[in-house]
């Protein structure tokens, strides 16, 4: 096990490589009640062309099947493993991205009974028929509730016009036609291949011994028999640098309008440390232009064409990335033309001034500050970030490399008309 | 396992509450005013924090004001306006870095203490009234939030529900206030309406952090000055259901949304409260839960079926979101398991493990600093006094007997229905 010692932040993270491959931290938190883990693999909804460990060739699975097996894995021969974990006074839930799928439960007593469930029910799948085809009518369900929500249809809407081919197009969920289709076997055979723990990781983060969990968790895998698993084979189209689609409007039973402007980024072959400053100056970049100090926000605001929930965001994985700005505006259009004209006067610079990002750069410090509050935060953010090679611990000290002129490159990388698009709901 | 608790200190007009703890990076510090919920005021009150946090005397324009928090290496700011029973409470918010964990040592509490109080009391004005233009930005803001509840089906729909079941009760109003209300409301009104509520309100200040407890007294004594009060006290109105009431209204939707309105008969502080928690529990609040298992699992109706407890008000309330077909069949369902808890149909296992996880939720909410404020600031709403492990401790003694009594004055209000389609009986 190795020590990793944080001066200025007073943490200390513990880790460990297992012997079948699996990634194991340990962030120990005095003083609070509550221990925090995420089980996670590397396995989200954009892995559904691959080579699965038992074939020779190459398969495509249906849309939504990384969800849809986050679902069954809860439950058991002998029933739900939620039971099981609020009998130990636990709550737990998990969640799919477009590359993850996490198991994750929270509990204040009884932290390693809680740990030894979670790691024991994501290892050890029970699949049948009769519940796959149960879980439909759930599952479908939940698509419905999605479906009635404008913000997630703007935000889907948004990215399905930007992408060509890549499957981040495709609504993690996927759809009750495609669910339709999903069988335990597929099952089956997704979980082979993606939930060996050479592709996972664990993270724990709460009032815990390290050593005593560390032996925990070595003794539980050392227990179970694991092959070596070949490297996963996962197989992308190529997509074309500009958006698919240059506008979209949905219409919908809203009373206010709601605007999302995306840039589809280019870079998306990045990992490690060059990841990890390309995003934060992105991220700066947006917050510069974009943010409640700058004078756009005012003008935007003063104008009547944003209102608080307005937001923007910077994403990125391997294969692909993008920007979103937008919210609720009662002038969508002239939104729209506003937020274009000032992405594209940004590309040469204006309204990145050296004052603002040195300012934004202190804010971003703070806030990484106060996220460390959050056992949930630091577990699923490092997750995200170990998956790309990338270290969350890293961030201050990158941040405070990142100079006026990185800011700036970062608009000339990202901004470029053909490559931006917009999705608009708007009242039936 | 580690307890907090606050540190009351009374000054004029106001109580500060401290909590010393190592455990945040950050210094919390939450001004809350307090009031009972009425039509007349209940649009001044959604409408003021935001003004008041758009600008101050020394910041006269947002941009500097967002840049000086910014400069305070990103402090927070922010407001709220909740519904707390029959209360309407705004919130003032700062989370500030603890210099501690920082390169650069400019000492940010006292900083951000400053900014807050400006914010709550040194507003920016033009001839005795808040400056216009700022005035008329928020409420274009506010209105556009107030129209987008009806876009949010989850709320819109539990909105409607209450409004419907406690028609005539301050407890319909949506702490957000209406739409119409916008108009009349101009600067020297608002103005003259913030004066009073400086006046009238019962103000609680909470500061939540590694802090000196002096310290943060002085910097109290500095910046708040404000008179003694006798603040309005309330009791919620309870009713008797006499008859129970379905509603049913049509939209241009997918998904159904089934929720059912409850009273409970029972406050935060009564002596069955605890046994309450524990009913809702049992019956909803946890997938585990009744609902969960039998909605959800076993009939696969829904992907969300769950109750929660309105503690200042008395009211239990279901949400579910169905298939509009399955209207008939997912009621029937819900209603049965409400039987089977007032029958006390559930096992000593299931008490046991909702005790586990009740208790487990408290300790998880107070390892947050805005969540700890939130359990305390329950006894300021009650008038009462629980400390914390009494909280837990009176939960775990709990007796299936007493949940089955509480059972017994739970009644059936009102069945809300929002549809997709027309409903076929």
């Amino acid at each position: 096990m190795e020590k990793i010692p944080f001066g200025q932040l007073q943490e200390e993270l513990f880790h460990e490589k297992m012997e079948n491959g699996l990634q194991v931290y340990i962030l120990p938190k005095k003083g609070f009640n509550k221990s925090f883990a995420t089980f996670t693999t590397k396995y989200g909804s954009v892995d559904n062309h691959f080579k699965p460990l038992t074939k020779e060739g190459f398969v495509k699975v249906p849309d939504g099947i990384a969800h849809f097996l986050e679902h069954k894995l809860f439950e058991k021969e002998d029933g739900d493993v939620f039971q099981q974990f609020s009998k130990q006074g636990a709550s737990a839930n998990a969640f799919t991205s477009f590359t993850r799928t996490a198991y994750l439960f929270s509990s204040t007593f009884d932290f390693e009974k809680n740990l030894t469930t979670l790691i024991d029910f994501v290892q050890e799948p029970y699949f049948s028929e009769k519940t796959v085809e149960k879980e439909k009518g759930i599952i479908g369900q939940e698509i419905n509730m999605y479906d009635d929500n404008a913000d997630w249809r703007l935000y889907f809407g948004c990215i399905e016009n930007m992408y060509q081919n890549h499957p981040v197009k495709i609504d993690i969920a996927g759809t009750v036609e495609s669910i339709a289709g999903i069988n335990k076997d597929m099952l089956y055979e997704c979980y082979e291949t993606f939930y060996h723990p050479s592709n996972m990781l664990l993270f724990i983060v709460g009032p815990v011994d390290p050593d005593q969990t560390m032996e925990l968790i070595r003794n539980n895998q050392n227990s179970k028999e694991y092959k070596e698993l070949p490297a996963i084979e996962r197989r992308f189209e190529t997509e074309q640098a500009a958006v698919a689609k240059k506008s979209q409007i949905l219409k919908m039973n809203v009373q206010t309008p709601k605007v999302m402007v995306g840039i589809k980024a280019t870079d998306v072959h990045l990992s490690g440390p060059e990841m990890l400053k390309a995003e934060l100056a992105a991220n700066i970049l947006l917050e510069v232009l974009f943010g409640k100090s700058s004078d756009l926000y005012e003008d935007l605001y003063s104008e009547g064409f944003i209102d608080q929930s307005f937001s923007y965001d910077f994403t990125q994985e391997q294969g692909f990335g993008f920007a979103l700005i937008g919210g609720d505006s009662a002038r969508p259009d002239e939104l729209t033309e506003n937020l274009k004209q000032i992405l594209l006067k940004a590309k040469s610079g204006a309204g990145i001034t050296e004052e603002s990002v040195s300012r934004t750069i202190k804010k971003k410090i703070g806030t990484f500050l106060r996220a460390l509050n959050s056992p949930e935060y630091i577990a699923n953010q490092f997750t995200r970030y170990a998956f790309n090679d990338m270290d969350l611990f890293e961030v201050v000290p990158i941040l405070e490399q990142i100079t006026h002129n990185d800011v700036k490159q970062a608009a000339v990388g990202l901004i470029d008309e053909e490559r931006i698009t917009v999705c608009q709901v708007l009242p039936k | 396992m580690a307890i907090a608790s606050d540190i009351v200190k009374a000054r004029p007009g106001y109580n500060l509450h401290i909590v010393k703890t190592e455990k945040y990076k950050t210094n919390t510090l939450v001004f809350k005013m307090k009031a009972p919920l009425t039509t007349e005021t209940v649009t001044y009150r959604s409408l003021l924090p935001y003004v008041l946090q758009s600008t101050t005397k020394t910041h006269q324009t947002s941009t500097e004001l967002r840049s000086y928090l910014d400069d305070l290496y990103g402090a927070s700011l922010y407001v709220d306006v909740a519904k707390k029973g029959e209360y309407q409470v705004i919130s003032f918010t700062m989370e500030i870095a603890n210099e501690k964990f920082l390169s650069d040592p400019t000492p940010l509490l006292s900083k951000g203490f400053e900014l807050l109080m400006a914010v709550v009391f040194q507003p920016k004005t033009e001839g005795g009234a808040f400056a216009a233009n700022t005035v008329l930005k928020e409420k274009r803001s506010l209105k556009q939030r107030i129209q987008s509840i009806y876009d949010d089906k989850m709320r819109f729909s539990t909105q409607r529900l209450v409004e419907e079941m406690c028609q005539g009760e301050p407890y319909a109003l949506e702490p957000m206030g209406n739409e119409g209300d916008l108009d009349e409301i101009t600067p020297e009104l608002l103005y003259t309406y913030y004066q009073k509520a400086l006046f009238e309100d019962e103000i609680d200040f909470y500061i939540i952090g590694d802090v000196n407890g002096a310290e943060v007294e002085e910097l109290a004594d500095t910046y708040i000055s404000l008179k003694e009060r006798q603040p309005k006290k309330i009791t919620p109105v309870q009713k008797k259901v006499e008859k129970e009431k379905e509603v049913t209204e049509q939209q241009d939707l997918k998904q159904g949304k089934l929720n059912i309105g409850y009273r409970t008969n029972i406050l935060y502080g009564d002596p069955d409260y605890y046994a309450l928690q524990l009913f809702n529990g049992i019956f909803g609040g946890f997938s585990h839960s009744k609902l969960f298992i039998n909605v959800r699992e076993k009939a696969s109706l829904a992907y969300y079926a769950s109750s929660r407890i309105e503690s200042h008000k008395g009211l239990l309330m279901v949400m579910s979101g169905i298939e509009n077909k399955n209207y008939g069949q997912a009621l029937e369902i819900i209603r049965q398991q409400m039987k089977e808890m007032k029958q006390g149909n559930f096992t000593e296992e299931e008490l046991s493990q909702t005790k586990a996880v009740v208790k487990n939720q408290i300790l998880e909410t107070i390892d947050v600093a805005r969540g700890l404020i939130e359990i305390l600031y329950h006894n300021v709403i009650s008038r009462n006094s629980v400390p914390l492990d009494e909280w837990l401790e009176r939960t775990e003694r709990t007796t299936k007997e007493e949940i089955v009594k509480v059972g017994e004055k739970i009644e059936c209000d009102t069945i809300y229905f929002l549809t997709g389609t027309e409903v076929q009986e």
